[in-house]
């Protein structure tokens, strides 16, 4: 119970602070988080998979459904709500993954990775030949209102930062609640033996389409963030690099707490455009080193640095 | 029906293409259960020191047939330095570990290899179109085809019936099915496990080069040129079944003449056609269309 109240705490007081300190930021330090925020989401939904003991190689087709989505009802209804879009952008997701996931509950381990890299790549393939969503070159995104009102120019930035805030926390406090539940505990024990759980009077394929359709959703809300934080959206939100990306970050930050994703994915974006900024051909060497060392020298990812007592699981 | 022939033809090629550059993957996955996203790394690399290599030779002035020469001797010196490189360096502190998890290793290294190539041969492209050219066309159902498709072919049918023919009639193939089949006791039986893993893993290595080294005289060489060709090679092997050759010369086909077909008939679903496939697959017959029963181990 102590970790529950920890957690609640510690991610409470950081968003507190984050939003206070907001509007002192520099813009592209607000981007930065906004964007690390939305990428966090996405590799929150994978730490719930891989507690399960599955690796997506395709959160992207649902990360691209969600940026396109916010993309399209801008373009075809007009329909600007930071609010109203990103909610959309999220059930798309969760309605998609709702369908595939009837598929996906029956496959593990490699098999699991590669058919999810093939549906976000046949979506890339789809994007890429649509003239109409502007092919390979995708498109801009209107800038989005806040429940009808526009916000002045300069502070845009900061209100889908605090929105990007807002969602991460709540998202977060809710998955740990969740991890909680008897539905959230079956994940290490699918993990372990799935026979056993199986054995229990627990439907394992259920426990995973259920996962899966959660962890897509947030990919979705993350994808959405995204789109109204960056302005611009394109294809290669679905390729395969994009997923792996994902996959990258929550082996960086690990999968004990819900709060690892959103530190990995600050240190994953932090690092990027460091080493982008100050050695442009290395920037790839530089991520796949420390990804390396993480996985041979911290197996339980950076998070597991900041823990002090040991837990089991 | 002439028209009918094209898409054959083109399909073929594009098939004997895709079959080099998955045999590698499968090979690997076959023997050491790694699925390696590197490859297409691998691939990359093979081209560029192709393209060095062969432009080096032509530049000196020797015969422009001995090109060809180079292109192999590129694939060749790829494999044996970076195969033993990686698997010793890599992958052998890792064995043991979740397949998953070797996965997402060989990502990090596709990352690193990624960059390694900009370093060595900085960012501009590469051409080295004379091998394409040297042997002129071919008059084939009234269109003209590249005579150097025709060496494409046979790299893929020499790379095929090589390995069929060392994996069934030689002592060393034996021993590798042996180590396919049952790892731990074919270690207590004396066969030096580690020794085949690299000499797998360096054949595979190799094999991925030799598809670069073949493509570079056709394309432009350019850094991420392995990136799509690694989910190519991934859909070749999911189709015809992880770690099976005849798996993969299958799957190489269906693939191929897939695409041959939508680049003849509705362009707009090229790429998307491809990816259906090995989802349809994967769906219908998810351990691949050449797949045996794997007893489960308790």
């Amino acid at each position: 119970m102590n970790r529950v109240d920890h957690t609640f705490l510690s991610s409470s007081g950081i968003v507190i602070v984050l939003l206070l300190i907001g509007p002192f930021l520099p813009q592209w330090l607000l981007f930065l988080i906004t964007v690390s925020f939305g990428k966090g989401l996405v590799v929150l939904g994978l730490l719930l998979l891989m507690r399960t003991g599955l690796v997506s190689f395709g959160q992207g087709l649902y990360y691209c459904l969600g940026a396109y989505t916010v993309g399209a009802l801008g373009m075809a209804l007009n329909l600007n709500d930071a609010f109203l879009t990103l909610l959309l952008g999220g059930l798309a997701a969760a309605l998609l993954s709702f369908i595939l996931g009837f598929l996906m509950a029956g496959y593990r381990g490699i098999f699991f990775a590669m058919l999810s890299m093939a549906f976000s790549m046949i979506l890339y393939g789809l994007l890429v030949k649509t003239a109409l969503l502007g092919s390979t070159d995708g498109f801009n995104v209107h800038v989005p209102t806040f429940l009808g009102m526009a916000v002045a120019g300069s502070w845009v930035r900061y209100a889908v930062y605090a929105l990007a805030c807002v969602v991460a926390l709540g998202v977060a406090l809710g998955l740990n609640r969740y991890t909680q539940t008897s539905l959230g505990r079956l994940s290490p024990a699918i993990k372990d033996n799935e026979l056993r759980v199986e054995y229990m009077g627990a439907s394992v394929r259920r426990a995973i389409h259920i996962k899966y359709v959660i962890a897509a959703t947030l990919a979705g809300l993350g994808g959405s963030l995204t789109a109204l934080t960056v302005g611009h959206i394109d294809p290669e939100l679905a390729y395969w690099t994009t997923s792996g990306e994902f996959v990258f970050i929550t082996i960086l930050g690990g999968t004990g707490n819900v709060l690892a994703p959103f530190l990995g994915a600050l240190i994953f974006e932090s690092i990027r455009s460091f080493a982008y900024e100050y050695s442009p051909n290395t920037w790839q060497m530089v991520l796949g080193a420390a990804l390396l060392l993480v996985i041979i020298f911290l197996p339980s990812g950076l998070w597991s640095v900041f823990k002090t007592r040991p837990k089991g699981a | 029906m002439s028209d009918l022939l094209t898409v054959l033809v083109d399909g073929i090629l594009y098939s004997s293409w895709l079959f080099v550059i998955a045999v590698g993957l499968t090979l690997i996955y076959g023997v050491m259960k790694i699925l390696n996203m590197a490859h297409g790394s691998l691939y990359a690399l093979g081209a560029y020191m192709a393209a060095s290599l062969a432009g080096q030779w032509l530049s000196k002035g020797y015969a422009p047939l001995g090109s060809y020469a180079m292109l192999t001797l590129a694939a060749v010196i790829v494999g044996l330095v970076m195969g033993p490189l990686i698997e010793r360096g890599l992958l052998r502190v890792m064995y043991g570990k979740d397949e998953t998890l070797l996965l997402i290793a060989t990502f990090a290294l596709f990352l690193i290899l990624e960059d390694v190539i900009k370093l060595i041969w900085g960012v501009d492209p590469f051409f080295i179109s004379e091998p394409y050219g040297l042997l002129g066309s071919i008059d084939f159902a009234g269109l003209s085809y590249p005579a150097y498709n025709l060496i494409l072919i046979s790299v893929s049918l020499t790379t095929g019936i090589g390995l069929i023919y060392v994996l069934q009639y030689t002592i060393k193939g034996k021993l590798l099915l042996a180590v396919i089949h049952d790892q731990e006791m074919s270690q207590a039986m004396g066969i030096k496990v580690n020794r085949f893993y690299m000499t797998t893993f360096t054949v595979g290595a190799m094999l991925a080069a030799i598809g670069g080294a073949f493509t570079a005289p056709t394309v432009s060489v350019v850094p991420g040129m392995g990136v799509e060709v690694i989910v190519l090679a991934f859909a070749v092997v999911v189709i015809g079944g992880l770690g099976s050759l005849p798996g993969a010369a299958l799957g190489a086909l269906i693939v191929g003449l897939v695409r041959s077909a939508a680049v003849h008939y509705l362009p707009e679903i090229e790429l998307f056609s491809i990816y259906l496939v090995m989802a349809l697959v994967l769906i219908l017959k998810p351990q691949g269309l050449f797949s045996t029963v794997e007893a489960r181990k308790i």
